[in-house]
C-alpha cells in the first residue's frame, strides 16, 4: 500500500475505513436481507429480542432489525445530494469570485461571510419554518450551509492559479473566461478543494440526522435511524434496543469517519484536530 | 496572569485598544443587522399566505382574513420588517402568530418564553463553567504527558465522542445511566414556574451530553496548541535556566497557548447553542431550544423569528467577547500598527 492508501497501515486508519465501509454497505444494501416488511407490525409492540425479531419490536410492533437495515439509505443519499450540490454551488461562486477582479469578488465574499456567521442548525430551522419540510428543503438547506466554506477555499485556490503562466497563456490564446475556468483552473484546484469532502459529507449526515430526530425532516413512517431514536425513546426502558441499535449505527459511522481522518493525518505526519459537525463550517 | 506586560502597555496604548473594540462592536452590529434580514427573508419563503399556513386546517376565509390583519400581513414586506426591528429595539418581541390564531387579541412572545430563556441560560452556564476548566485541564495534561497512557486515554475518548451528534450521545447516556444502572432520570421536565435547580439530579445527563459533545474538540485543540508552545525555544531556555517545571507550564507555556484556546472555547460555546437546541429536545427540558422546535413544528413565524434573533444576538456577543479577551491576552495586538 503506497501513496493514497498509506493511511490504511495505521491501526486507526484501517479500523476506521473498515467501519465506514461496513456501515455504508449495511445502509445501501442491507434492505435486501431484511427478514420483515419495515412498516408492517409483526407482533406485540416493544417485545424483547427473539429468534423472529432479533432486536425486538418498536412502539408500533414493527421489526426493529428490518427497520435498521432500511433506515440508513435515505439519510446517506440526502446527505450525498446536499454535499454534491454544495460543491457545485461553492465551486461556481468560488471560481467566479477568485477569477474576477471586479466588484463581483467582494460582493460574493461578503454574502458568504453572512452565512458563515450564522448557527447552521438555526439556519436550517428557519428555512424549514419558511418553506415547510421536504427532501428538497433538506438538500437545499444543507447545501446553503456548506457552500460558503467551500467557496472560500475555491476562491483562494483560484486566486493562486489565476496568475500562473498556463492561465496567462490561455488568456493570450484568446480563450473565453468560462473555458479557462473550466478547462484550465478547475482541474488544478480540485485536489485541495476535495481534501475534506469526506468530513463535509459527515457533517451533512449529522445535521440531517439531527433535523430528522427533531421531527422536522423525514416524517414517519419512514424507516430512518434518527427518526427511530426519537420515536422509541419514550419506551427506552421497555425495549431499549429499539433506541440503542440505531444510535449505535450512527455512532459507528461517525466514529469510523473520524478514525479514518486520524489515520490519514498520521500518515501525512500531522496531528489530527478533527473537524466535527460543528467545526467543519468554520 | 495578565499582569506580566500589562502596566506599561495599558497606560500608553489605551486608544488602539478602544479603536479595536470599536471596530469589533461595529462589525457585530452589522452582523446582527444582516442576521435579522436573513431571518426575516428565510421565514417569508413559503409560497402562499402565512396566515393560512399558521391556521392550517382550522382556517376558514374569515379567520384567515382576521389573522392576516392582526399580523399586519397586508402591509408591504419592508414595512413588516421595519415594524419587527423597531419592536425588537424597544424590547418588544411581538406577538405569537399561533397564539393570535387561537383567537387571542394579543399573545406577547416574551411572557411565553421568559421561563424557557432562564432555563436555557442555567443549562448553558453550568455546562460552560465545567467545560472551560475541563478542556483546559485535560488538554494540558494530554500535552504534558504526550505519548503516555493518560494522553492516549484522553485522545481516544475524545476522538470517539467528537463526532457523535448530541441526540446519539444523549440516547446512549440514557441507555447506560437510566436503563442499565437506574441512577439518573431519563427526562429533565421542569414544572412551569419551578426552577431546574430545585432538582439538580435532572440536569446531570443533559449537562453530560453537552459536555461530551463539546469538550472533545476543545481538549484536542488545547493539546495541539500546548505541544507547539512546549517545543519553542523560550520554553527550552526557561527550562535550561532552571525555572521550575510548574512555572514553565503556567507562566510561559499556557499563557501563550491561551489565545488560540480562548477562540476555540468561544467557538465551543457557540456550538453549545446548536447543541442545546437538540439536547433540550432529547431530555424534554423546557428551554429555548424546545420552544424553538415546537414553534417550527407549528409554523409560528413570529415566534421563530424573535427566538432566532435572540440566539443570533448571543452568538455574535460570544464572538465579540472572545475577540476582546484574546486581545487582552496578546499584548502584540494592543500595539499601534
Amino acid at each position: 500500500m503506497t501513496g493514497r492508501l498509506r493511511f490504511l497501515r495505521s491501526t486507526s486508519g484501517a479500523l476506521g475505513a473498515g467501519i465506514v465501509v461496513f456501515v455504508v454497505l449495511v445502509a445501501l444494501f442491507g434492505r435486501y436481507f431484511a427478514p420483515h416488511d419495515p412498516s408492517a407490525p409483526i407482533g406485540v409492540p416493544l417485545s424483547d429480542a427473539s429468534s423472529d425479531a432479533w432486536l425486538g419490536t418498536d412502539f408500533l410492533g414493527r421489526d426493529v432489525f428490518s427497520r435498521l437495515l432500511y433506515g440508513g439509505r435515505s439519510v446517506i443519499l440526502i446527505a450525498l445530494a446536499a454535499t454534491l450540490l454544495a460543491y457545485a454551488v461553492g465551486l461556481g461562486i468560488g471560481l467566479m469570485a477568485g477569477y474576477s477582479r471586479s466588484f463581483v469578488d467582494p460582493l460574493l465574499m461578503r454574502s458568504v461571510d453572512v452565512l458563515l456567521a450564522f448557527p447552521p442548525l438555526l439556519l436550517l430551522l428557519i428555512l424549514i419554518t419558511g418553506a415547510g419540510t421536504s427532501v428538497a428543503v433538506l438538500i437545499i438547506g444543507v447545501a446553503i450551509i456548506q457552500a460558503p466554506a467551500i467557496s472560500r477555499i475555491v476562491r483562494t485556490a483560484t486566486q493562486v492559479e489565476a496568475v500562473r503562466a498556463y492561465v496567462e497563456a490561455a488568456i493570450a490564446r484568446g480563450e473565453r473566461p468560462l473555458a479557462i475556468l473550466g478547462r484550465e483552473v478547475m482541474p488544478n484546484i480540485l485536489a485541495p478543494v476535495l481534501v475534506d469532502s469526506g468530513l463535509r459529507f459527515t457533517f451533512s449526515i449529522l445535521i440531517i440526522a439531527s433535523v430528522n430526530f427533531l421531527g422536522l425532516g423525514l416524517q414517519p413512517p419512514s424507516p430512518d435511524w434518527a427518526l427511530m431514536i426519537s420515536e422509541n425513546r419514550e419506551y427506552i426502558s421497555v425495549n431499549s434496543l429499539a433506541v440503542l441499535a440505531p444510535a449505535a449505527m450512527i455512532a459507528l459511522l461517525t466514529i469510523g469517519i473520524n478514525l479514518t481522518g486520524d489515520g490519514i493525518a498520521r500518515s501525512l505526519g500531522r496531528s489530527y484536530v478533527p473537524r466535527t459537525s460543528r467545526t467543519v463550517i468554520e | 496572569m495578565t499582569t506580566v506586560a500589562a502596566p506599561v502597555a495599558r497606560s500608553r496604548e489605551a486608544s488602539p485598544l478602544l479603536r479595536f473594540a470599536g471596530r469589533r462592536l461595529l462589525g457585530a452590529v452589522v452582523a446582527l443587522f444582516v442576521a435579522s434580514l436573513v431571518i426575516f427573508a428565510g421565514t417569508q419563503l413559503l409560497p402562499g399566505d402565512a396566515a393560512s399556513v399558521v391556521l392550517g386546517r382550522n382556517g376558514n376565509p374569515a379567520t384567515v382574513k382576521l389573522l392576516h390583519q392582526q399580523l399586519n400581513l397586508d402591509r408591504p414586506a419592508w414595512q413588516q420588517y421595519v415594524d419587527w426591528i423597531t419592536g425588537l429595539l424597544h424590547g418588544d418581541l411581538g406577538n405569537s402568530a399561533v397564539g393570535m390564531a387561537q383567537g387571542a387579541t394579543s399573545a406577547p412572545i416574551w411572557p411565553l418564553i421568559s421561563d424557557a430563556v432562564v432555563n436555557s441560560v442555567i443549562l448553558a452556564l453550568i455546562t460552560a463553567l465545567l467545560m472551560i476548566p475541563l478542556s483546559l485541564g485535560l488538554g494540558v495534561v494530554a500535552a504534558v504527558l504526550r505519548g503516555k497512557w493518560p494522553d492516549h486515554v484522553i485522545s481516544v475518548a475524545s476522538l470517539a465522542a467528537i463526532a457523535l451528534p448530541e441526540f446519539v450521545i444523549g440516547s446512549l447516556l440514557i441507555g447506560v445511566f437510566f436503563v442499565g444502572l437506574d441512577w439518573l432520570p431519563p427526562v429533565a421536565i421542569v414544572a412551569p414556574g419551578a426552577s431546574p435547580l430545585d432538582d439538580p439530579e435532572k440536569l446531570v445527563l443533559p449537562v453530560a451530553t453537552l459536555l461530551l459533545a463539546s469538550l472533545a474538540a476543545g481538549i484536542r485543540m488545547v493539546r495541539a496548541g500546548m505541544i507547539e508552545v512546549l517545543q519553542t525555544e523560550y520554553v527550552q531556555t526557561a527550562r535550561l535556566n532552571g525555572v521550575s517545571e510548574r512555572r514553565v507550564l503556567w507562566r510561559y507555556a499556557l499563557r501563550n497557548a491561551l489565545p488560540t484556546s480562548v477562540q476555540i472555547l468561544a467557538q465551543n460555546l457557540q456550538w453549545l447553542i446548536g447543541g442545546i437546541i437538540i439536547t433540550e429536545n432529547v431530555f424534554a427540558y423546557p428551554g429555548i431550544g424546545s420552544t424553538l422546535v415546537v414553534a417550527v413544528q407549528n409554523r409560528d413565524l413570529t415566534l421563530v423569528m424573535s427566538v432566532s434573533m435572540l440566539i443570533a444576538v448571543v452568538y455574535v456577543l460570544l464572538n465579540l467577547v472572545a475577540d476582546l479577551f484574546v486581545m487582552l491576552l496578546v499584548p502584540k495586538l494592543r500595539e499601534p500598527a
